[in-house]
């Protein structure tokens, strides 16, 4: 087959909803996208693992202890499923982590903003957790099969995430005034952060057209976007919490919620680097990683030594 | 004093303080190990490293909820977050910071080996059912912390010339925290003519050599036995890292009591 | 920018396969990096078995599984779909059988 003849070929596949596993031909364009797509969701889930860790040790009671424990535990399983998922296409996870760390990799601008209070942690589950689900939810129906298996993973794990977030939020929301001020004030914080996790709007988007030829992606960005915002009115009325936007109006023609306009400067921004904790997050990370070259280190050692002592022994 | 003469309410007195003591280790030791999510040397250790940490934050919230219900108390938070350090029952070796690996690491095989023996012998002893359920439970999860924590003392004893140097320096600064395991006071002795404890310092030699066993397939040193021990904590004076622990793990609950938390 | 490049801390790849009661086939999990099979194990455990998935465990060093590709899709598996008398629905049993059921 020429060379044409296998993109047309695979394209057919893809257009029958078939899944393209890591030993199938692929364009190169269509594996370097998938990396560079795949490898910024692993590594937002591990930066995403550090604004909450923030409160493990302060939780308020041993239930939102263990709760929160295990759900930071399980962003770090979502990255190495992320990861896992990454290496099928030939590359190696040190090398992403590497990219992330020290080169030109990004991870979600969402993870750049400090934890403040405990409703915080609230507010990241109901709104941060409920944003990555509706996007999860389509990458599971991702063309790429290994993607597509991590993301149904992920979603299964996942639905614990949200609700947790947001029946802590309906009790502080409905708290003593201390309470519902932490709440109302995270919500007010995390609103547009949390809409601009979805991207930039769709002309401004330049991956997306492709994404969506080859069945990465099956929504664009702005039609998920819309989708959170629809189901996210409802829950926020629910609680008794505001949304800060006093454009947000229902659209009887359309039937979906019309909202003000996204501080796109503000996320530009961010992703540049210049966010409120971008270089703590950064410097975090960076350090887990160069204290930890030693342990790894050890273990390969050890390993290596137990080998020789195997062979010899036999 | 004999089984049968001894007052329900004193007897039930006995068996707080049992649980408490064993569950402060297991929160004060949790809370330590549980700093490391997000921050672990490699991906999968820290999702081991939470994973031990919320087996022992789930033994001690266990405890403290049956402890609570024969006290009359609320729930378990009332002992995790409204009692001062002088209150606390845990032994030192659980409060000290987090440190290294290396230290996270031998201070986890140390504890588990402790808490194997104590816990087979307590599940053969203690007569109250419900707390000997729960033990049997948690024992199973002892097993674990106690071979991943002795795989990791092996690779790291025997590991490169930096690994054998970290955690023979984490044994060595341990030690001392070592004695108070096998410390028995009174509360420990009315508690054993209960059976509702074990005599800590029958299996000290078990213990001994489960450690010295390891120690030496990892190429390590035993520390020396005959050195300055720390003791007291278990009656509550423990060292200053505890007061910042607490400090830390209770201001928000401490600020707003009235505010409903679960 | 100070990178890291050196290669000797690397851990090896691993696949995870699981059982998820007793009695049922292992399945592919996903993987897991490990310097060694005892490490390897843990770290499946750890990662795989949160949720109580699985009762037992096999873990495979990556580079050890060789897997078809899609050329050899025809000819390994495309023979197959002629072979009708392979499966028991090929054949008929008399009416009188299937009444006594």
């Amino acid at each position: 087959m020429t060379e044409e003849e296998k993109r047309e070929a695979f394209q057919e596949r893809i257009d029958n909803g078939e899944k393209i596993e890591p030993k199938d031909w692929m364009p190169d364009r269509y594996r370097q996208q998938l990396i560079r797509m795949m490898s910024q969701h692993a590594h937002s889930e591990i930066v995403g693992m550090l604004p909450e860790g923030n409160w493990i040790t302060r939780a308020p009671s041993l239930k939102r202890k263990m709760v929160l424990l295990a759900k930071v535990q399980d962003e770090a399983g979502h990255g190495m499923y992320l990861y896992s998922a990454t290496e099928t296409l030939g590359v190696r996870r040190k090398d992403l982590i590497e990219d992330y760390l020290y080169g030109s990799a990004k991870y979600s601008s969402i993870f750049n903003y400090p934890t403040l209070t405990f409703a915080d942690i609230c507010v990241i589950g109901w709104l941060v957790d409920g944003a990555a689900i509706v996007n999860q939810t389509m990458l599971a129906k991702s063309s790429y099969g290994p993607y597509s298996r991590a993301n149904i993973r992920i979603c299964r794990e996942e639905s614990f995430h949200k609700k947790q977030g947001y029946e802590m939020l309906a009790k502080m929301a409905d708290g003593t005034p201390e309470q519902q001020k932490m709440a109302q004030d995270a919500v007010n914080r995390w609103w547009w952060p949390t809409l601009m996790m979805f991207g930039p709007h769709d002309e401004d988007s330049p991956n997306s057209e492709e994404l969506i030829k080859w069945g990465v992606k099956t929504k664009t960005n702005d039609e998920l976007r819309q989708d959170f915002v629809d189901r996210t009115v409802m829950e926020a009325k629910a609680i008794g919490i505001t949304l800060p936007d006093s454009e947000l109006k229902y659209n009887e023609e359309t039937g979906h919620w019309n909202f003000g306009e996204i501080p796109w400067d503000e996320f530009w921004s961010v992703i540049k680097g210049d966010g409120p904790m971008n270089r703590e997050r950064m410097k975090a990370r960076r350090k887990a990683y160069e204290k930890g070259e030693w342990v790894r280190e050890a273990a390969m050692e050890y390993a290596r030594k137990q080998k020789l002592k195997e062979e010899k022994a036999s | 004093m004999s089984t049968l003469d001894i007052k329900p309410e004193t007897k039930n007195k006995i068996l707080v303080e049992v649980m408490l003591r064993l569950a402060d280790d297991r929160l004060i030791h949790g809370h330590r190990l549980s700093e490391w999510t997000g921050h672990g040397p490699e991906l999968e250790e820290d999702l081991a490293l939470a994973n031990v940490a919320l087996d022992m934050i789930g033994h001690a919230a266990a405890l403290y909820s049956y402890a609570a219900e024969i006290e009359g108390k609320e729930d378990e938070d009332y002992y995790a977050y409204f009692r001062d350090d002088i209150d606390f029952k845990n032994v030192a070796m659980m409060e000290l910071p987090k440190g290294d690996f290396a230290f996270t690491i031998a201070r986890l095989f140390l504890f588990s080996a402790y808490s194997y023996h104590l816990y087979k012998d307590l599940i053969q002893t203690v007569e109250d059912e419900q707390l000997n359920g729960m033990l049997q439970k948690h024992f199973k999860e002892i097993k674990y912390h106690l071979r991943h924590s002795r795989e990791w003392v092996l690779r790291l004893g025997d590991g490169t010339e930096e690994s054998h140097k970290r955690i023979q320096n984490a044994f060595d600064e341990i030690w001392m925290y070592t004695g108070e395991l096998f410390d028995l006071d009174e509360a420990d002795q009315a508690a054993i003519e209960q059976r509702l404890f074990v005599d800590v310092t029958a299996f000290r030699n078990e213990w001994k050599s489960l450690v010295n066993e390891v120690l030496k397939e990892a190429t390590l040193n035993v520390p020396d036995d005959d050195q300055y021990m720390f003791s007291g904590a278990r009656q509550g004076r423990h060292t200053e890292y505890l007061g910042r622990l607490l400090a830390e793990m209770q201001f928000l609950r401490r600020s707003y009591p009235d505010a409903e938390w679960k | 920018m100070t990178k890291n490049s050196n290669n000797q801390s690397e851990w090896p790849l691993w696949e995870v396969f699981y059982q998820p009661k007793d009695g049922k086939p292992f399945e592919h999990a996903g993987s897991v990096h490990a310097a060694d099979a005892e490490m390897a194990m843990q770290n499946a455990r750890d990662t795989y078995a949160r949720r109580s998935e699985g009762i037992a465990i096999w873990v495979v060093p990556s580079d050890q599984i060789t897997a078809s590709t899609t050329e050899d899709e025809e000819p390994f598996f495309d023979p197959a779909n002629d072979k009708p008398y392979r499966h028991p629905q090929f054949y008929s049993t008399p009416r009188a059988v299937k009444k006594r059921k």
